[in-house]
């Protein structure tokens, strides 16, 4: 024991404390090595974030809906910002840098591979931990540091970053052009510390995944959910670093005046983009990924039976996560590069439509013939599925290369995308929140307010995003400060007016979900060990679950979706119930073919 | 604000409007199709296989031959979406693309405006007659003109909405970017790539003249920067 | 819990054989093989930049040897080169229970290590002596990132290594548990290796 029981180097697993819960209160829930707690702590800090994020998105929202009207408390706000209440174009440009920033880094990406990567996969496989705990600890404690630098960008001389979350050089390298100097440099610093973040973060997820899957857990019995948390990891182990690549090169070239992009030295502007895209659009597999996973594992349990084509979904994960890395040239259609790889990144950016539309129809297929019902996480879930159908067809007319030409860049994509990051992605965040919500705290959501607050945002948030699509058709370009500038989007006006009130609308109605969050948490109803009767491992714990998880190994029997299975009176089986009349399990996860 | 929430496209004066609009209803028809299908199938399936007393769902884990026709119907369509753009990415963008007889004009971005060269009398750039105009596109009607986009700071984009053009202007790179006007008069160009604080006012107009208009304008125009 | 036990009494340098087969390596190798994909990427990322502005400004680059001091810094890479084999030699002695040479081939490996990192310190000195600084053109800029960052790996790898030298001299492995010696070997190597790659195409070429 002597000889393995302390950490022989900075990556050995952790085996403190493991028979008496006796940690002093930091231990146990500030430097804490609880993939549970570090959950929660990711859980709590992008929801900060998610809000922060939102109230630059009204900013945003109100200069576009009511442009040259001071802003309700602008006054408030230093002269930098605002003048006489009204958003300069200097916070405007920042606020839609940070909006993206945030939401992307330090919001999305976090609560889907933060929290769910850390919470769902050692409970789920049945392992005690993460493999390595103390990394898993300061993965947390790296994306704090990074995400307060990036916020300190609006409290220096010249504001925040200013140059686009994709920052797009030599916008983003030269001060004299967005007249932001320090920010830039906050933003570079932070992506790159935040980096480091996500890196300790992915290498921990895949180590688990392989080496901790409690017996009979084989891969084909193994949660959807999973395995797309650990495709998503592999991309993020494998993209960010090209991103932090990327910024340190931007770092230089802003600080100790290196050359990388600037054309007059023999830079290449054009680089950045294929950098920043080389990791952008895995990037963007990284933020549906997770969802898609939780999404399938919350339908099948609202449908009471088992996923359709478990397979094809394992192989639709995986084909996502490969032929991302091929296509990161449809974000750079216009932008110059060679027309003869426009052509090659057409066909392989509508290929890529291949297996999202099997995941689609794979869940329409699981919904058939089921007995379904509509828990608040399995409303999000199905809204999921329905949003993600308009955000991947929106996505085709894109992919056309020369249908692009005239809605690139225009509030098209900014539908597009907010169709797959907040009508997907976000959706199954709601989804898996309340779904793990009892598990992680011990105690139920109200379903009522959980409802009230699902149906009003599925409506205004379709009121703020679909209209973005018939401006983009007309022309309306991104991130302008005005748009009555143009004649011809003068008319328009009335559009973004109506999208500004639904946007305004759809904010105040995420503080219902952040009430039934807070006081749920505090006042809610005791959670029994599965409140869903759901087959995971994980609802065979206590809720919440134990430091250390699992008193004893779990032993799998069968995959995780067998509902309504006709070997057993109930309609849900738990992966560890040995199977009546013995044996190891029938591989009930494979199709059963026609 | 009814006419602007509809799914057709704006009108436009170019000769790509006929290469870029069918491509959008081509595609507005198959997403549309496949939209109702999977949105109708949805909601059918929630009402039709909602928790009943007593039901129990039906135990099957999938099926190969709706995976194999699923998958194949979606590949063979998105292929054949990129088969019909294919030519007209090539025609609008390609590099061999840009007809001979197009007259070129030079367009330099810089913050926040549009500064554009024109040839003079002589149609050719580089000679001593050449001008410069800011924030004013003159070019003349069904006659293609061949611009040499580059830019001086920043990434702007040059961005026609009724033309159907876009083109990003790079700084250090000279992008030619062609096109055909098919109707006279005035339209707006904007800038479509976020460059700095002035980026939602760096607008120009367009102005497509029949041809004795635009050479008398060129003559105006040449007789100005004589004088000066 | 019994579980927890039961994974550190068995053979640790073997996956715990309760759990579903895995990789067939332990843990912290699997970890260290898996972060160094995630390298892998990175210099991969400064390296494409490298040959893309290369080949697109060839002239921005000075011809071998006229800038840069070639002798010296084959001597250095001779000397990462052998840190590999004093790295290589500290791993077969703990395999082989001698505890003795693992402690003297880590020092080794410790000393030459550092060895590495200052005389690419003096070298940037000299370098920016002449004149020859990060914002001096692409050649500059590259040349500084690229040998920066693989500095900076050693330097990271060096402590690490210290930090394993004290274990050592402390008697945390044995013949039967040495991973951590395993483990900051790979990257060891692979620090090497990327130097080797860089040394060529900053340096040579």
């Amino acid at each position: 024991m002597a000889t393995t029981a302390t950490g022989t180097t900075p990556f050995t697993y952790d085996h403190g404390h493991e028979h008496v819960d006796d940690r002093s209160f930091i231990r146990k829930y500030i430097f804490s090595t609880d993939h549970k707690i570090i959950g929660i702590q990711f859980l709590i800090m992008s929801l900060t974030f998610l809000l922060l994020g939102g109230m630059l998105a009204m900013v945003m929202r109100w200069q576009l809906g009511f442009p040259g009207k001071p802003l309700p408390g602008g006054t408030l706000l230093p002269d930098t910002y605002t003048s006489g209440g009204v958003v300069l174009p200097e916070f405007y440009n920042s606020a839609v840098t940070m909006h993206g920033t945030f939401m992307v880094f330090f919001a999305i990406m976090p609560l889907l591979v933060g929290v769910f990567g850390n919470y769902l996969i050692p409970l789920k496989i049945g392992a005690p931990d993460m493999a390595f705990p103390r990394i898993n600890m300061a993965s947390f404690w790296t994306a704090v540091p990074a995400g307060l630098l990036m916020l300190a960008g609006f409290f220096v001389e010249g504001g925040s970053a200013a140059a686009g979350w994709t920052s797009y050089a030599p916008l983003s390298a030269r001060s004299d052009l967005t007249g932001v100097h320090l920010g830039q440099i906050f933003w570079c610093v932070s992506l790159i510390v935040l980096g480091l973040s996500s890196i300790m973060g992915s290498f921990n997820y895949i180590t688990t995944v392989i080496n901790l899957r409690a017996p009979g857990m084989n891969w084909f019995r193994l949660p959807l959910s999973i395995w797309a948390l650990f495709v998503t990891a592999c991309l993020v182990l494998l993209a960010i670093p090209v991103l932090s690549g990327a910024a340190i090169l931007l770092l230089f070239d802003q600080t100790i005046g290196t050359h990388f992009f600037d054309p007059q030295a023999g830079g290449q502007p054009l680089l950045w983009q294929h950098l920043f895209w080389f990791f952008g659009h895995p990037e963007v597999y990284i933020l549906i990924l997770p969802g898609m996973g939780m999404v399938s594992d919350i339908i099948a349990n609202g449908a009471r039976k088992p996923v359709f084509g478990y397979t094809s979904m394992v192989l639709a994960i995986i084909a996502i996560g490969f032929l991302g890395w091929g296509v990161w040239g449809h974000h750079m259609f216009q932008s110059g590069m060679n027309p003869t790889l426009g052509t090659t990144f057409m066909i392989s950016t509508l290929l890529i439509a291949v297996p999202s539309a099997i995941k689609t129809f794979n869940w329409l297929g699981t919904i058939w013939k089921g007995q379904i019902t509509f828990h608040v996480p399995m409303l999000h879930a199905l809204a999921f599925v329905s949003m993600f159908v308009i955000g991947g067809l929106s996505g085709v007319f894109m992919a056309a290369s020369p249908f692009d030409i005239y809605i690139h860049d225009t509030y098209f994509i900014v539908a597009h995308l907010h169709y797959v990051l907040f009508g997907g992605s976000l959706f199954a965040i709601f989804a898996a929140v309340t779904y793990w919500y009892p598990k992680m705290f011990g105690r139920m959501m109200n379903p009522t307010v959980g409802k009230v607050h699902f149906w009003l945002t599925l409506v205004f948030y379709n009121c703020t995003f679909f209209p973005m699509h018939q401006l983009g058709l007309h022309g309306h370009m991104r991130r302008i400060y005005d748009p009555t500038q143009y004649a011809f989007l003068k008319d328009l006006q009335p559009v973004n007016t109506f999208i500004s009130i639904s946007a305004f609308l759809l904010f105040a109605t995420q503080f219902i979900f952040a009430a039934n969050f807070i006081m749920s948490w505090f006042k809610g109803e005791k959670a029994p060990n599965n409140p869903w009767l759901d087959n995971g491992l994980e609802w065979t714990l206590p809720s919440p679950p134990p430091h250390g998880n699992f008193a004893t190994v779990p032993t799998v029997y069968r995959g995780p979706y067998e509902y309504s299975s006709p070997h057993s009176d109930q309609d849900y089986i738990p992966q560890n119930v040995p199977t009546p009349g013995g044996g190891y399990g029938a591989p009930h996860t494979q199709p059963a073919g026609d | 604000m009814g006419n602007f929430l509809s799914w057709m496209l704006p009108p436009g004066a170019s000769t790509f409007v006929g290469d870029i609009d069918w491509i959008y209803y081509l595609i507005l028809v198959v997403t549309g199709v496949a939209f109702f299908a999977v949105e109708i199938a949805l909601v059918v399936f929630l009402v039709k296989y909602r928790k009943r007393p007593g039901g129990k769902a039906t135990y099957v884990h999938g099926s190969t031959r709706a995976e194999i026709i699923w998958t194949s119907v979606t590949a063979v369509v998105v292929v054949v979406i990129g088969l019909l753009s294919a030519p007209a990415w090539d025609k609008i963008k390609g590099r061999e693309g840009v007809p001979p007889n197009a007259m070129p004009i030079g367009i330099a971005a810089k913050q926040f405006e549009w500064n554009i060269t024109y040839p003079g009398a002589d149609g050719k750039l580089g000679t001593t007659d050449d001008f410069t105009v800011r924030g004013q596109l003159h070019v003349p009607v069904d006659k293609p003109t061949v611009a040499t986009l580059t830019s001086v700071d920043a990434i702007h984009s040059f961005f026609v909405p009724s033309f159907r053009i876009k083109q990003d202007a790079v700084p250090g790179m000279h992008i030619r970017v062609w096109f055909q006007p098919t109707k006279v008069g005035e339209y707006e160009l904007g800038c479509a790539e976020l460059c700095g604080l002035g980026h939602y006012r760096m607008r120009a107009i367009v102005t497509v003249h029949t041809q004795e208009d635009y050479d008398r304008w060129v003559a105006q125009q040449a007789h100005a920067v004589a004088q000066r | 819990m019994a579980h927890a036990a039961a994974i550190h009494t068995e053979d640790v340098m073997l996956p715990p054989p309760a759990r579903e087969a895995g990789a067939g390596v332990y843990t912290e190798k699997l970890g260290m093989w898996i972060f160094l994909g995630s390298e892998v990427m990175f210099f991969t990322a400064l390296i494409g930049t490298y040959v893309i502005l290369r080949f697109a400004h060839p002239s921005s680059w000075k011809n071998p040897g006229e800038v840069l001091n070639i002798p010296v810094t084959a001597v250095n890479t001779f000397l990462l080169i052998c840190s590999s084999v004093t790295m290589v030699k500290a791993f077969a002695a703990v395999q082989d229970g001698l505890l003795r040479q693992l402690r003297l081939w880590l020092v080794a490996t410790c000393i030459i290590g550092a060895s590495f990192v200052g005389v690419q310190v003096y070298e940037y000195t000299h370098l920016i002596e002449k004149g020859f600084v990060p914002s001096e053109g692409l050649y500059g800029s590259t040349f500084y990132t690229m040998t920066g960052f693989h500095g900076f790996h050693v330097t990271m790898g060096v402590i690490c290594m210290i930090y394993v030298t004290l274990k050592a001299f402390r008697g945390k492995y044995t013949q039967a548990d040495h991973r951590g010696v395993e483990v900051i070997g790979l990257y060891w190597h692979f620090v090497d290796l990327v130097w080797i790659i860089l040394f060529t195409i900053v340096y040579l070429i």
